[in-house]
């Protein structure tokens, strides 16, 4: 395993130089995050404050754009192509993502599994570079550690950095990563021995969240699904749940979309879009019926999916503890307590 | 702890215990505590025993009048469209008011949303809600771990930090410019009125705002938008938003597109603001839900503004007041229609 030591200004020169490799992107403080994309593109050769935590917005922006173009067609009739499907304008950018979280980047590893075969998914992956940095400050609100992560976790990256006594350690993970670190030649050097084994320490003690080491997602898979869809506490729940969909959009492994057709002045596309289970438009029929019309249904779904149906058809659980959803809920509706409960029945 | 707060916790748990155990109310709509520092939950109590877990702190922002409507139907034996309405009074419930609750009351009650009679209004003069977010911004975004509130204090705790913060300075805008802060009705009144507040220029953000020229005006309301990403925790924290089928949802016709396209982020919150005209309170619970901090309050600030300048109302506060845009008076000003004279140039 390669490893290089940069220090923060030759950070911020291979940043600059992975420029010339594609759009380098990185978290956007609130200050700057003023899109709902919630990156910024760095413009020039810094490397950005990063604060401990996640970024505000999860890196699912980046492969499950907000809307994703299928295809265009022309809605001009009579004319040879019209109504034909055409590609959406090719020529997707290499992005090249910074100080994406492991919880983050372990949520494109998860997303993958319902988009095995998903050509768009598949393409995002292969044009978005992850470098993840790890946390050394694991937040109030993070259990990566409880859904099967680590904040010195890997999974989805590309490359790893990790801050460590004022340097930054960069390992490559892929080969793709190998091949940005082929860019630093001249600004960073080899790591040395006791810097290496020093990032292998951390990684083998590194521990976030309350709760760790139950392996959750075992003990879940294990009960049986119709005892934890009749929990008595789903009504409770639900009573405070205001049935906004903040938890869904900010959610790194909420991946469920919805596709319409836009048209315009005989112009038109096919998109797909994120879309929320907590909306019950979700789940409207074309006949009227909807099997999921009352609230509680609705947020019983959006945690049975994470905790339940999920790791009973891919393994894990399609959570990877970044907390967003905690901090952020309106109204304090806690997933930490949710698979407490599930797990206590 | 603040004095202030430890009162009307105790009064509000001593008040639903009488009210749940007499029978009097089948539900007592407060707050709980919450699992992180400055959160508390929506409760809803309904045993006697419930009533010690409801709290009163400056972090009770989601303003309860939103969970009203669907309360009071969760109460009523289920009936078929067509079926006579039930014999004999339905079940009642109790809500914890402010000012501006109070008035979303009224205004659910004129809209023939909630029953007056099947509501008990615990009414509580607000000292005005703390906003999280600036709580947050004053302690530069580090991460807080524990806050403290004493009666003009926050004592802010994080890793390896402590801070006091003044309460007043973190008090969210729309408490701090709010002229009512006392419930305008209630059945029983926990602590006391805090009487009219003056305030010097209620409407100075959006004066602000209006004073930019178009160019500056846009550019200002593009960027304050642009960082939604249409979950519509606003439109579900409004207490006036009580659509069985909201506009956004509709998918025959289908009015305004699903992307975070500035053109339909944009539509969503301009029809969202016009549909509360005549009818918001600035209760400030659409911003305090916000996760991403838009400022959308600013929108429906500006119509109260109208409404107030041209019909001389503010929602909600009396019962038999008539509603300033459903109630057409010949006197009602007339200077927005166009005649066909002025079209063509003409002077008013």
């Amino acid at each position: 395993m390669k490893v290089l030591k940069f220090d923060r200004k030759g950070m911020g020169k291979w940043l600059a130089r992975l420029g010339e490799k594609g759009n380098v992107y990185v978290p956007a403080s609130s200050k700057e995050g003023k899109t709902a994309i919630g990156w910024r593109k760095l413009e020039s050769a810094e490397m950005p404050p990063v604060s401990p935590g996640v970024p505000a917005r999860p890196v699912k922006n980046f492969l499950l754009p907000q809307p994703e173009v299928l295809f265009r067609f022309s809605t001009r009739p009579g004319k040879e192509d019209s109504f034909i499907p055409r590609e959406p304008e090719p020529g997707q950018v290499d992005n090249i993502i910074f100080g994406v979280r492991p919880c983050d980047a372990r949520s494109i590893m998860l997303n993958a599994m319902p988009y095995e075969n998903d050509p768009y998914y598949q393409a995002r992956m292969e044009h978005n570079i992850i470098i993840g940095l790890t946390c050394g400050e694991p937040c109030s609100t993070c259990f990566c550690s409880w859904t099967g992560g680590s904040p010195m976790g890997t999974d989805g990256c590309d490359l790893s950095v990790t801050e460590l006594e004022g340097a930054f350690m960069a390992r490559a993970i892929t080969r793709r990563g190998e091949k940005l670190l082929e860019e630093a030649a001249g600004i960073a050097v080899e790591a040395d021995h006791d810097a290496v084994e020093g990032l292998e320490k951390m990684s083998a003690t590194a521990v976030a969240g309350a709760g760790s080491g139950t392996a959750p997602e075992r003990a879940l898979r294990e009960r049986d699904l119709m005892e934890l869809y009749n929990a008595p506490f789903w009504q409770d729940l639900a009573e405070r749940c205001i049935n906004c969909g903040a938890c869904t959009f900010l959610c790194p492994t909420c991946y469920c979309f919805d596709i319409q057709d836009e048209t315009l002045h005989g112009k038109g596309r096919r998109i797909r879009y994120q879309d929320s289970c907590m909306f019950p438009l979700f789940t409207l029929h074309a006949s009227g019926h909807n099997p999921r019309g009352q609230k509680v249904q609705r947020v019983r779904n959006r945690f049975m999916h994470k905790l339940k149906y999920f790791p009973d058809r891919f393994g894990p659980l399609s959570c990877v503890g970044c907390g967003r959803c905690v901090r952020d809920c309106p109204v304090n509706i806690d997933i930490r307590e949710v698979m407490g409960k599930l797990l206590a029945l | 702890m603040s004095t202030a707060n430890q009162k009307i916790t105790e009064e509000i748990r001593a008040q639903a215990e009488r009210l749940l155990s007499s029978g009097e109310v089948e539900a007592f709509l407060g707050y709980e505590k919450g699992s992180l520092p400055m959160s508390v939950r929506p409760f809803t109590a309904r045993k006697p025993e419930d009533a010690g877990r409801l709290v009163w702190n400056s972090f009770c922002v989601l303003n309860l009048a939103n969970y009203l409507p669907a309360l009071l139907k969760s109460l009523e034996p289920p009936r078929r469209p067509g079926d006579p309405p039930p014999e004999g009074p339905l079940p009642r419930v109790a809500v914890v008011a402010t000012g501006c609750w109070s008035r979303n009351i009224v205004v659910q009650i004129r809209e023939n949303q909630v029953d007056r009679d099947r509501v008990t209004i615990v009414g509580v003069p607000s000292r005005g809600m703390v906003s999280a977010m600036k709580v947050r911004a004053a302690v530069n975004g580090r991460e807080i771990t524990a806050v403290t509130e004493e009666d003009h204090l926050l004592l802010v705790e994080g890793n390896g930090f402590r801070q006091e913060i003044n309460r007043w300075d973190v008090v969210r805008d729309n408490c701090k410019t709010c002229r009512h802060p006392d419930p305008v009705i209630h059945d029983i009144l926990i602590g006391k009125k805090a009487g009219q507040r003056q305030v010097q220029e209620p409407f100075a953000q959006v004066k602000d705002i209006e004073s930019k020229d178009s160019a500056r005006r846009w550019q200002w309301f593009a960027e304050a938008f642009e960082s939604c990403i249409r979950c519509y925790a606003c439109r579900n924290a409004c207490p006036l938003c009580y659509c069985p089928t909201c506009f956004v949802d509709d998918s025959r016709p289908q009015w305004v597109g699903k992307s975070t396209d500035r053109t339909d982020t944009l539509l969503f919150h301009l029809l969202r603001a016009y549909h509360c005209a005549g009818r918001c309170t600035d209760c400030g619970s659409c911003e305090s839900a916000c996760p991403v901090g838009i400022p959308m309050r600013l929108l429906t600030k500006k119509l109260n503004m109208d409404v107030l300048e041209m019909y001389g109302s503010e929602a909600g506060m009396s019962l038999d007041e008539p509603l300033p845009l459903t109630t057409y008076d010949p006197s009602d000003p007339q200077g927005f229609v166009l005649t066909e004279r002025e079209e063509k140039g003409g002077t008013r």
